[in-house]
């Protein structure tokens, strides 16, 4: 299926662009050209989803700095004080919690989030044309908004806590886009799977809470033996969070095995889950 | 080549009855499934999976030239909007192909993704960038969007806030603005209240004569036949015609009558043993002037009951009762033949066909539905029933203009009436009949 929606002038003097509509043939070509002639209405959705957030809120904008700045409370408290849980360099626990809240806080809220994309706007799904993709991504870029504002505290915490980012931070955008391809792949599974088995919707808090601990958000991935290390690796979050604490404050030993096992997951899961979404996406409208 | 827009060869949709019926799953009953798995298998071997399908619309070819109006009609569940989903890529065929040349806006519903908390402003954005406008574009026509809707004063309130005529214009504004050059819509023109309506099909009638391809699913035949040149007819999922107007129109108008002359209840079981025993209605149908079985009247035709019956042993005296309930259950009213004098008494063996006339009954819009019986009439108390059928027949009254109908509009209540209008200047009341007080 080929669709060209660009400019209008363009359309008027070259050939119309041609549409065919042909029965669902399994496996189908991502089409990501498609997706970015949409990418307007991706900004949108984001955008509606943002906007109605903090306009239905009392706290607005500070509910996006509220989720990880009090579970970095609570785990100082209890994990750090009581527990004993040091983190694996010479810098404060809290400001080491909060570098590995804040990519743990946007895979969760994207998950959440584009997991019910599709069940929670079945009419989107029912009476529109858009490439579907759209939303779920949409979802996960209306968390990293909530994500961008996160990140300002953060800087302010560098601040109080006097620590300086080192070259490492030159990283960050990669490290940000391994965050953001982690949570959309899981996300796209989820989704797709989510339209025909509705239990999905269910499992997600019980599968974020126990992926919390799977992850090294509390304590350092250094606690981990070495023998394991690699294993511990093929949970990507592992990686993209042990990652963005490297970063950021430079602890840690920097990418190692169990990183690369990270990426390989997270990029199979992206890749897998964009297929299998494409695959499912035929019969979306049927089933919603 | 380039003169075609639409091309459909062999369409054909089908859906899983279970499907409709439960349309997702849990993991738990997919597991569950898996275990019975071995043994529902081999019994599913011996059986098809046919009968657990439906094809909402089969084989369907047409071919549809760039320009060209063509109206979409069709009972409800014919396969009209599965169509339109199809064409639209919202849903797969299950097989055959389609070959569509230039852009195509479709417009199944109004107002999709609209959001309660976001101004009108906002929503229009949305809803524009949701119906495929580029943001460019919804900025140049903004204005004009907003004066089409006549909501000016609150494009920056959010709509929650709106009445639902008005989030109702907001919504069609947007679509009607959309500017590709292929046109699908689904029967959004029931939109409003007439004075808006009347602008949307203004709307619509531009947007055909600037020599865009439309294809336009209707209940409403006034539109049809006002906006398009060709119209298509589509059955129980097949396309049965695609000729000039007209002649769609007069068939698709013989198609709902000869569905409607079913109302065939001599099979029909009765609630109470006893009845239909001495006395069986066999047909209870509404007919128009010339006796034709009618699903629909226009507002304001005279409504006439047909009930046929026959006499299984002699009877004297039967009165045939009428009744006209909403279809939510209420009785509207309840006439007897005994009441006008007309008494039946028959032999075994007889059948007899009456036509009760209600005459100063107008219904409003809705659905209504005959309750039909029969009963010994006469002075004796005891007066036993022979036989009723609570749900003899539905049928509607629908707003849309027909010969022989006054012009009324539904403007509330189960009834309507034409009582009589006295104005008169400050002063006495002034009554033409000359008598005081009221009837």
């Amino acid at each position: 299926m080929t669709q060209d929606s660009s400019s209008p002038a363009a359309l008027a003097a070259a050939d119309p662009p041609l549409t065919v509509v042909r029965p669902s043939r399994g496996w189908a070509p991502l089409e990501i050209g498609e997706l970015w002639a949409y990418r307007e209405l991706l900004g949108f959705l984001a955008w509606r989803d943002v906007k109605v957030r903090y306009k239905q809120t009392v706290l607005g904008a500070a509910w996006a700095i509220l989720q990880p700045f009090a579970a970095m409370v609570v785990f100082t408290i209890f994990f750090h004080r009581m527990a004993g849980i040091a983190p694996d360099g010479n810098v404060p626990y809290p400001l080491w919690s909060y570098a590995g809240l804040l990519p743990w806080t946007l895979f969760a809220q994207a998950l959440t989030r584009s997991s019910q994309s599709l069940v929670a706007q079945s009419n989107l799904v029912t009476k529109v044309y858009f490439p579907r993709l759209v939303m779920p991504l949409a979802a996960t870029v209306s968390a990293l908004v909530d994500f961008a504002v996160a990140s300002l505290v953060y800087g302010g915490m560098l601040v109080y806590y006097k620590v300086t980012p080192g070259v490492e931070l030159a990283y960050l955008p990669l490290l940000l886009l391994l965050a953001l391809a982690t949570a959309t792949g899981v996300g796209l599974w989820l989704s797709a799977i989510n339209v025909k088995y509705r239990d999905v919707r269910y499992t997600i808090p019980f599968l974020i809470q126990i992926w919390l601990f799977v992850s090294p958000v509390v304590y350092p991935a250094s606690r981990v033996p070495e023998a394991y290390r690699v294993y511990y690796g093929l949970n990507p979050m592992a990686g993209v969070i042990d990652g963005f604490r490297w970063c950021l404050l430079g602890v840690g030993e920097g990418p190692g095995e169990m990183f690369w096992a990270s990426v390989g997951v997270s990029a199979f899961v992206l890749i897998s889950g964009a297929y299998y979404f494409r695959r499912t996406e035929d019969f979306f409208a049927d089933i919603v | 080549m380039a003169d075609v827009a639409i091309k459909a060869e062999g369409l054909g949709k089908r859906y899983r009855i279970g499907a409709l019926r439960e349309a997702y799953h849990t993991l738990r009953d997919a597991i569950v499934r898996a275990v019975k798995a071995p043994g529902r298998l081999l019994s599913r071997l011996g059986r098809g999976g046919e009968r657990d399908t439906i094809w909402a619309l089969k084989d369907v070819s047409f071919e549809v030239g760039r320009g060209e109006v063509v109206g979409v009609i069709g009972r409800n569940g014919a396969g009209k909007s599965t169509l339109l989903k199809i064409l639209s890529r919202i849903t797969k065929p299950t097989e055959g192909r389609a070959e569509i040349r230039g852009r195509v806006g479709s417009l199944l519903e109004v107002g999709t993704g609209f959001h309660p908390e976001l101004t009108g402003r906002e929503n229009i954005f949305l809803n524009g960038s949701i119906l495929g406008m580029r943001r460019r574009e919804i900025r140049s026509k903004f204005d004009e969007i907003v004066a089409f809707a006549e909501i000016e004063k609150f494009i920056d309130t959010p709509v929650k806030r709106y009445s639902s005529g008005m989030s109702v214009r907001l919504a069609f504004a947007v679509a009607a603005h959309l500017d590709p050059e292929i046109l699908l819509v689904d029967e959004v023109l029931a939109v409003g209240d007439a004075a808006f309506q009347k602008k949307c099909l203004g709307k619509m009638g531009d947007v055909a004569k600037e020599g865009r391809t439309v294809l336009f699913v209707s209940h409403n035949m006034g539109a049809v036949q006002r906006l398009c040149s060709r119209v298509q007819l589509i059955d129980q999922g097949h396309l049965i015609l695609d000729a000039a107007t007209h002649t769609a129109v007069n068939k698709y108008m013989s198609l709902m009558e000869s569905h409607a002359s079913e109302g065939d209840l001599s099979e029909l079981p009765r609630e109470k043993v006893e009845y239909g025993r001495e006395l069986r209605l066999t047909r209870v149908v509404v007919v128009d002037k010339e006796g034709r079985a009618r699903t629909s009247l226009a507002l304001g035709a005279e409504l006439r009951v047909l009930v046929e019956f026959e006499c299984l042993k002699n009877v004297a005296g039967a009165s045939i009762i009428v009744g006209i309930d909403t279809a939510q259950g209420d009785a509207v009213t309840t006439v007897a033949s005994e009441e006008a004098g007309t008494l039946c008494d028959c032999r075994a063996g007889d059948r007899v066909k009456s036509i009760v006339h209600f005459s100063g009954l107008i219904l409003n819009t809705g659905r209504f539905v005959v309750r039909a019986g029969a009963r010994r009439g006469g002075s004796g108390a005891v007066k036993s029933a022979l036989d009723l059928v609570r749900q003899a027949f539905f049928f509607e009254i629908s707003a849309s203009r027909d010969e022989g109908s006054t012009h009324l509009e539904s403007l509330g209540g189960v009834v309507r009436c034409l009582p009589q209008w006295h104005l008169s200047e400050h002063g006495a009341v002034a009554d033409p009949s000359g008598s005081t007080g009221t009837d």
